[in-house]
């Protein structure tokens, strides 16, 4: 086993950044059910979250968390938004499963 | 130390991600979801953003997936599997976790502790970067600070719109 170094370096939080990205754009293509599909979307979000966060501290400045801090209130904004939608979606079609929801005409 | 710590948040969200996305039922994956924000908002603590760390945490962890369970069993889209081994392990693991903290307040509460310095003390004398953040956010970016209160107004009022669905717009009329 080879030795860790003392510091974690910007890679490994950027490759973990890149793995969380990739593994929420996979949700999103493979399932069918929009809420997990909405958890991917998060998922995609908090990884952009944390390169930020990253770079603010390999830059020593703030704004990178201020950006995250903006971040996170868009998307409480658009998790009501689009669970709004989710729902009156289920009133209508009876359904959360986006390949039977295929008209835009209710 | 900080490396190990890091090795086992990123083997943490990286697992919980993993399980949002392969799980079959949405309200495991919202659960294995609260839990990656958790071990994200560690990372965040380990990069000395702790503001960050916290708001991770009463927001996405808290608010956001609150929102979420509930629109889940709102929709009640799959109902708990009741079925005998299953239903008495969880019975079985709720009952042991609850004994176990049972134990831990007795224990602790026969030990008797010393009053501590009311004040708190940080350690080191410094305080964090929540000051800082503070300071930054209300002077340099302060006007998309407000802009961001007006963009959850109008979330707030979309949301209710769009949820009130065509069937309540009686109700709105009366009023």
């Amino acid at each position: 086993m080879n030795a860790l170094p003392a510091a974690v370096p910007i890679t490994w939080y950027l490759a973990l950044s890149a793995l969380v990205f990739v593994i929420g754009v996979v949700g999103v293509l493979i399932r069918r059910n929009a809420l997990v599909i909405f958890m991917s979307i998060e998922l995609m979000l908090n990884a952009a979250n944390l390169a930020f966060v990253t770079f603010a501290h390999f830059l020593n400045g703030l704004d990178g968390q201020i950006f995250v801090f903006f971040v996170m209130t868009v998307a409480a904004a658009e998790v009501a938004i689009g669970l709004a939608i989710i729902v009156n979606v289920f009133r209508l079609k009876e359904t959360v499963y986006v390949d039977e929801v295929n008209q835009l005409k209710g | 130390m900080i490396v190990f710590f890091f090795i086992a948040f990123a083997l943490m969200l990286a697992g919980c991600s993993l399980m949002v996305v392969l799980n079959r039922n949405p309200i495991t994956s919202a659960l294995w979801l609260v839990l990656g924000f958790v071990s994200l908002a560690g990372i965040y603590l380990l990069l000395q953003a702790e503001f960050l760390a916290m708001v991770q945490v009463i927001v996405y962890a808290g608010a956001i997936m609150v929102l979420f369970l509930f629109v889940i069993m709102y929709l009640n889209l799959k109902h708990d599997i009741d079925d005998g081994l299953q239903h008495r392990m969880r019975r079985l693991v709720g009952w042991g976790l609850g004994a176990l903290l049972l134990a831990e307040a007795v224990s602790l509460l026969r030990r008797g502790w010393a009053p501590g310095p009311t004040a708190f003390e940080p350690p080191n004398g410094v305080w964090g970067n929540t000051a800082a953040i503070g300071r930054v956010l209300f002077t340099r970016y302060l006007f998309p600070f407000e802009v961001l209160s007006l963009l959850l107004l109008v979330a707030m009022v979309g949301a209710i719109l769009i949820a009130r669905g065509p069937g309540g717009r009686k109700g709105g009329s009366e009023a």
